[in-house]
């Protein structure tokens, strides 16, 4: 039984939905599996990132999260996102709060977690991506890279069983690209299930289990990151590593 | 005219000032309550809500302020509810307040980036906990200059109660002037009143605003 399973995702934009982003994607992610979002960009992969809990509505096909149903025509999907983390590109840190704050202001409020108890989860996570040092500053005090790692560590404390990454490196000046992937392969190795739409093509080849080549809203070719970067079966994939 | 001499008839403008600002602060308190009630129907998902609250707010502020204490002062004693000045005028106020500073408010967590909403969602947030841990708090810092603005205008437009005979600041104003034909100096005094009473927090809302913009 996959932790991810999406079947047949259809998915239109535009007023009158006449934007087809998405056309019958299908996927597959195992518990513990890394999996990377190819594609360029328009390809639809953070579309699809975003459907998995809920961001999106889609307006066909299913998304199956830990056996449970996505339908994002209910208006509380608190039970999906308490099994999803999500990591933005734009970091979204709560700027009032300090991180500290940040990584503890969900078990507290959404789980319901005495104070204590979530500020020491928020320790723990925050030691984590190596940050302890930084529990009482505020966002905007920290560097790009320092705030993406805050909101790793605040999608962690809410214990999820996958976790999606929605470009996260690349709002990031390239010298601080290194410590986020850093903190990222760390959390691969320590079994998370993952699923990074990404630009980062040689952490996507070392890092990763499977790479998943989006092109036109459709899985266009998946497998293997060596065998997918050495023996690429099409035109656009090929063209696509060439390119990048 | 020896009778009123010019501290009598300050003392007395005084006193009635005490009206003027316990009026202010009932619509303050009263519309900051409404403001916030009429601001969540706003943005709320649900249709009928937002409608109500559009309704109202372009209801009030579609139509004079003295014509809302008029319908609220004669009207509710047409229906047989019989309400002194200052009730009829506190009620009046409040609901001219609670659209405006609803408008203020609505703008304010609107002006919060999208990425917070959907942030504090994907942490398994309600909508009413990312509203109180996530959006108002920083929406507060936005909306803090333009409320105290906006107070001023309140402050100013308690003089309106005047007319339903509620014997505030302008009303004792009016009331001395007819009995010691002085409106020159009378009226001089009541607007340098309005003006200690109103520029303490203009004087505030523009630190606020300095303040914003540095934190910045």
């Amino acid at each position: 039984m996959p932790l991810v399973r999406i079947q047949g995702l259809e998915k239109f934009y535009g007023p009158n939905n006449d934007l087809h982003v998405l056309k019958g994607v299908s996927l597959e992610v195992n518990e513990g599996e890394v999996i990377a979002l190819i594609g360029k960009s328009g390809s639809g992969k953070s579309t699809l990132l975003r459907c998995i809990n809920g961001l999106e509505i889609f307006q066909g096909g299913h998304i199956q999260v830990d056996g449970d149903e996505v339908d994002t025509r209910k208006s509380d999907l608190r039970d999906l996102r308490k099994k999803v983390g999500m990591v933005f590109q734009s970091f979204n840190l709560f700027p009032h709060l300090t991180a500290g704050e940040n990584v503890a202001l969900a078990p507290t409020v959404a789980k319901g977690l005495p104070k204590a108890e979530a500020q020491k989860i928020a320790r723990e996570r925050l030691a984590q991506v190596g940050l302890a040092e930084k529990f009482g500053a505020y966002p905007e005090k920290l560097s790009g890279g320092q705030q993406q790692r805050v909101a790793i560590a605040r999608a962690l404390a809410m214990q999820p069983k996958v976790m999606l990454f929605d470009e996260p490196t690349s709002a990031l000046d390239p010298e601080l690209v290194g410590e986020v992937l850093k903190v990222m392969e760390s959390l691969a190795q320590s079994g998370m299930t993952m699923i990074i739409v990404t630009h980062e093509m040689r952490f996507a080849r070392n890092v990763c289990d499977r790479l998943v080549f989006m092109h036109q809203g459709r899985v266009h070719e998946e497998g293997p990151p060596e065998t997918l970067f050495s023996n690429p079966q099409t035109a656009e994939l090929r063209a696509f590593v060439g390119g990048g | 005219m020896e009778d009123f001499t010019l501290w009598v008839i300050i003392s007395n403008l005084l006193l009635a000032a005490r009206w003027t600002a316990g009026l202010a602060l009932i619509a303050f308190a009263g519309g900051g309550i409404g403001g916030l009630i009429v601001m969540f129907m706003r943005v709320s998902p649900i249709k009928f809500c937002r409608v109500l609250a559009m309704a109202f707010i372009e209801v009030l502020q579609g139509t004079p302020l003295l014509m809302q204490l008029f319908m609220t002062f004669f009207g509710l004693s047409l229906l047989g509810i019989e309400v002194p000045p200052l009730a009829a005028a506190s009620i009046a106020l409040t609901l001219y307040t609670s659209a405006y500073l609803a408008e203020i408010w609505r703008g304010s967590v609107e002006s919060i980036h999208k990425g917070q909403w959907e942030a504090s969602a994907c942490l398994a947030l309600t909508r009413m906990q990312q509203m109180r841990h996530v959006i108002l708090p920083q929406a507060l810092r936005i909306a803090i200059p333009p409320t105290v603005g906006f107070l001023v205008q309140v402050v100013k437009g308690t003089a309106l109660a005047s007319i339903i005979g509620f014997v505030e600041l302008t009303k004792a104003g009016t009331m001395i002037t007819n009995a010691t034909f002085k409106p020159f100096l009378v009226y001089g005094l009541v607007a340098l009143m309005y003006f200690l009473l109103c520029y303490p927090l203009s004087r505030y809302s523009q630190h606020l605003e300095r303040k914003l913009y540095a934190a910045r």
